[in-house]
């Protein structure tokens, strides 16, 4: 249902039984370059809860949509892929919210390890219960997508709260495992220098932290916003020209190595 | 004989000093490069002012209908036009095909009335001394024709056979042009002569045709003597240097071009031949590394310039006025070494010095093993300037056996010297599978074309009866194709032999009939349809299929999926076994192709609707490329498809075309050099044979469409071959220009 130009809140449980072989997918990309080290392939989940403004997918969103594929199809998608992958790439699950199908993914990532796949998430750090830490714990690379430093812009921004990202990415740090900071620049959003300190601050000390991207905003996904009868209201936002871009990178190579805009 | 060559450069002996044997001369003396693109020098002032001059001929080319001037007068042939000069002072490499840059003559041996209706559109007259030459012989078409029946005339003229090489010259045979360098005229005539005397004995039609030829390639081998001297180069003798080696190159080439108008006339695999002398050079101190990227800039810069004369109707199957000078670059030798050196760099360094070119149509010989420096040279030019493209040099040494090719045309492998080719154009599987659901006939005018193809009655077409039909029909269409072939190439030897090129080829070559389908992705889906999903033919009064209604999913190919690529395998396997069954002119080696060029745009216009939900006039897609849009998973699960299309069954080649938005490469240039490369390894590892790379934006094709004097060299690749993409008919760009990239969103 669409209330106020927007997909109203959904019910995620049952996308999340453990018992199931399937995952509900919206998408595959095998020619994945900007998700994750390497040439990928990119499974895209169906499913989301956060309501980004911004989002370029925002066909992902239903809990209900997508279609289901079998965890053996997409390792023998991947397997038929691997020699694009040579020793960076890998298979990378994005979304959607990879984290509402936690149980499923895990047990696509330990078939994954088997044959020898690397195995990265994109996720917005939605949620953190048991099931999640052991897909964590699979995820040989986290990208964890903070979409705001300040809860009150987050909500804005996403309608929901950033708490739980900021969980994930302690729980990620208490294990060693490696991790990239995503950060989308929308400007007159997600740009306003306090917050992109505080961020840093927050995040300066973390040694999982790899890499901090930056994407900048694209209106690319406008045009499903109104096939999907949802209401783009950023459209007189533009992409952040290079100067807000470089500004924020300058910003976080303040508090990280490796700072680059995607 | 030979001891002249061997003083001059004192280089290591073997065979190739007591027969005609250029590769063993690259084998014992090249220099493999293994190291990266830093060495390599700009352009030279000279080359700079000569190439600004060509920008101009060219413009004003453009601005005269794409054809600058004509010579109406005189018969092209090898000592037909006196010497030619873009700038006499400025040339290091000399040559032109007439008197005057860009001007185009006559080679009316294929065709006198083409050439009369290619004239006549320019505004113009041939001649009337040149009319009436041919009231006293015939022209290649002319005889073709006389030999043509009823069953061929109908195929051709409903399209069924198509782009057939009767009325124009049928290219393709690449001469091993280095030979004229290594030997010079006078010992390759002496190698001839001898040939000459071993055909003896009884006298059967093979030997009296084989002496015929080989004196017609005497002929010519005396008469390329002659054009040498008008440029006051004595061609009698080997090159002694660098630069007479590039020269005497280009003079066996040029002879071909300006006695041949081929529609594909490749140079072969000259660029590590070259290297030997231009290291040696370098190593005497007696040139520099600018010199020695001069000889190439200016090489390559008069190979940019050749042009042949076509009517406005051939740029309708091969858009952009091709000429296809392929130059097949890098490879690997049998023995394990790198054919790579420092030449197969600077050959690739022209697309910087002189700007993006569709021509020479370089072409990348990739093997898993080719030194990582030239990888990443090789993935970096084609992001900056998609000027190249790439063929599997594992594959095809493995299939064919030799290391010393050149690729013919777009994609076709040729053992040079050893082998030549028989173009033979292609039949358009999607209108043979159409006569199979209309009981015979062509689908547009309802022409009965085959016999006994049962009528299908049910109300959705059924899978087994639609194959049936379809096996029957390709077994017909096959036979009428393969003694086409023949009439054709028979009489093109007769009428209008390539003696200039011949002559750099052994005197009894082998041969490869080079057949061709069009159309394979259609097919693939189409048969998929039917028995995956549920397909309904509508039928007009006739009853004949007018359209189809593709009801639910099925799988398409270009996605990976066995289901349907199973079907493209093994309708190429079928139909190249059909063609085997046939005998060849001359004994040839049956070859097939998945290729279109550019015809895809005009195959799909003549080609009804199709049970894949392809609507009647729609464009096929280039090569063995999925129908675009239907690659639902990205670039790998489309290659990856492609890739399963297996070369033993299609040994003239199948063409992929790549398109890809710099971005979807990657996002920094490091990251876009290294997918590439990965890329590159990874196709052609599975097994795929051909990628053309194309690294642009959709936005830049868009404004190039709108204001085309602002992109006089933006090339693209499509289906083997490159094009200057403001060249292609209006048509033609959007048709690029829709076609899938890559591009994530």
């Amino acid at each position: 249902m669409i209330k106020d130009g927007l997909l109203v809140a959904q019910e995620v449980e049952q996308l999340n039984t453990g018992s199931s072989q399937q995952l509900r997918v919206h998408s595959i990309e095998s020619f994945g370059t900007h998700d994750g080290p390497g040439i990928r392939m990119v499974v895209f989940v169906q499913g989301c809860q956060f309501r980004c403004l911004y989002c370029a997918n925002p066909d992902t969103m239903d809990v209900k949509g997508g279609h289901f594929l079998e965890i053996e199809e997409l390792v023998s998608r991947a397997i038929k892929q691997k020699p694009y992958f040579r020793k960076k790439g890998g298979v990378t699950v994005s979304g959607g919210e990879p984290l509402l199908q936690r149980s499923i993914i895990k047990k696509l990532f330990d078939r994954l390890h088997e044959e020898n796949i690397n195995t990265v998430l994109d996720s917005n750090g939605r949620l953190i219960d048991k099931p999640a830490k052991d897909l964590l714990d699979v995820t040989d690379l986290l990208m964890l997508d903070v979409k705001h430093f300040n809860n009150e812009w987050h909500k804005k921004l996403t309608r929901v709260s950033n708490t739980s990202t900021f969980k994930v990415a302690e729980y990620r740090e208490s294990t060693g495992k490696p991790m990239w900071l995503r950060y989308v620049l929308v400007p007159g959003w997600s740009d306003q220098e306090e917050h992109l300190h505080g961020l840093g601050q927050h995040f300066k000390n973390y040694k999982t932290i790899e890499r901090v991207e930056i994407l900048p905003y694209h209106q690319l996904g406008v045009h499903k916003w109104e096939a999907l009868g949802m209401e783009y209201k950023l459209k007189d936002v533009n992409p952040p020209d290079t100067q807000i871009l470089e500004k924020t990178a300058a910003i976080f190579r303040n508090y990280f190595q490796d700072v680059r805009v995607n | 004989m030979l001891n002249l060559s061997q003083e001059v450069l004192a280089l290591r002996e073997g065979a190739w000093n007591r027969k005609i044997d250029v590769r063993d001369f690259v084998t014992l003396n090249v220099s493999p490069y293994y190291g990266d693109a830093s060495f390599l020098a700009g352009a030279t002032e000279r080359t700079k002012e000569l190439w600004e001059t060509c920008l101009i001929a060219m413009k004003e080319e453009r601005e005269r209908n794409g054809c600058r001037a004509i010579d109406t007068e005189n018969i092209s042939s090898i000592t037909s036009h006196g010497p030619g000069y873009i700038n006499k002072d400025l040339e290091v490499i000399v040559g032109l095909q007439t008197d005057e840059l860009l001007k185009r003559a006559m080679k009316p041996f294929g065709g006198i009335r083409v050439v009369e209706g290619a004239v006549a559109e320019k505004g113009q007259q041939v001649t009337q001394r040149v009319k009436d030459v041919f009231n006293y012989t015939k022209d290649h078409n002319n005889a073709v024709f006389a030999a043509y029946d009823e069953e061929i005339r109908n195929y051709r003229s409903q399209g069924i056979l198509t782009g057939l090489p009767d009325n124009y010259a049928r290219g393709r045979i690449i001469g091993d042009y280095r030979r004229l360098a290594l030997y010079g005229i006078d010992r390759l005539i002496e190698a001839k002569e001898e040939d000459k005397r071993l055909v003896d004995g009884e006298m059967t039609e093979h030997k009296i045709r084989l002496r015929e030829e080989i004196t017609d390639q005497i002929i010519a081998l005396k008469d390329i003597k002659k054009m040498g001297e008008m440029y006051g180069l004595d061609l009698a003798r080997p090159a002694q240097n660098a630069r007479e080696a590039v020269q005497w190159v280009y003079m066996a080439y040029l002879a071909a071009v300006k006695e041949q108008d081929g529609a594909a006339m490749s140079l072969g695999n000259v660029s590590s031949f070259l290297d030997i002398f231009i290291e040696k050079d370098l190593a005497e101190g007696i040139i520099t590394e600018e010199e020695a990227q001069e000889f190439i800039d200016q090489f390559v810069m008069k190979l940019r310039m050749v042009r042949h004369l076509r009517p406005e109707a051939y740029d309708e199957i091969f858009g952009g006025d091709p000429t296809w000078v392929t130059e097949a670059i890098g490879g690997q030798f049998n023995d394990g070494r790198t054919k790579v050196t420092k030449t197969s760099f600077r050959f690739l360094q022209t697309l910087y010095n002189l700007g993006a070119s569709p021509e020479p149509n370089l072409t990348v010989l990739w093997s898993q093993n080719l030194p990582e420096g030239f990888k990443e040279f090789c993935a970096q030019v084609s992001i900056d300037t998609s000027s190249i493209q790439y063929e599997n040099d594992d594959l095809m040494r493995e299939v064919r056996g030799s290391d010393d090719y050149g690729i013919a045309c777009c994609v076709s492998y040729q053992e040079l010297g050893k082998r030549i080719q028989f173009f033979g154009a292609r039949v358009n599987l999607p209108k043979t599978l159409l006569m199979a659901l209309n009981e015979g006939r062509e689908e547009n005018s309802g022409q009965s074309l085959l016999e006994g193809i049962p009528s299908l009655q049910d109300e959705y077409l059924d899978y087994e009866a639609v194959m049936a039909n379809f096996k029957k029909s390709m077994v017909e269409v096959a036979r009428v194709y393969s003694k086409t072939m023949n009439i054709i190439h028979y009489m093109h030897d007769k009428y209008y032999y390539e003696k200039a090129q011949l002559a750099f080829v052994d005197s009894d070559p082998g041969i490869d009939m080079a057949y061709g389908i069009a159309g394979i992705s259609i097919i693939a889906d189409s048969l998929s349809a039917i028995k995956y999903g549920k397909v309904k033919p509508i039928r007009n009064e006739d009853g004949l299929t007018v359209d189809f209604k593709v009801e639910g999913e099925y799988p398409k190919f270009g996605n990976d999926d066995e289901r349907v690529d199973n079907i493209a395998r093994e309708i190429t396997k079928f139909f190249s076994q059909e063609l085997a069954k046939h005998k060849c002119y001359k004994n040839a080696f049956s070859t097939l192709s998945l290729l279109t060029i550019t015809s895809n745009v005009m195959y799909g216009k003549k080609t009804g609707s199709t049970p894949d939900g392809r609507k009647a006039g729609e464009a096929f897609a280039p090569g063995a490329n999925p129908m675009h849009g239907r690659d639902e998973h990205g670039a790998i699960a489309s290659l990856n498809s492609v890739a399963k299309l297996d070369y033993r069954d299609a040994q003239d080649g199948i063409s992929n075309t790549f398109s890809i938005v710099p971005k979807s490469l990657g996002s920094d240039r490091e990251a876009q050099i290294d997918n590439l490369t990965g890329l590159l390894d990874a196709y052609f590892g599975l097994g795929g044979f051909h990628l053309n790379v194309n690294v642009l934006n959709r936005e830049t094709l868009m404004d190039a469409y709108e204001h085309p004097e602002n992109y006089p060299q933006l090339t693209i690749r499509v289906s083997g071959y490159a094009v200057n993409f403001i060249r292609l008919s209006k048509a033609h760009q959007l048709e690029v220009i829709a076609r899938t990239f890559h591009e994530r969103m």
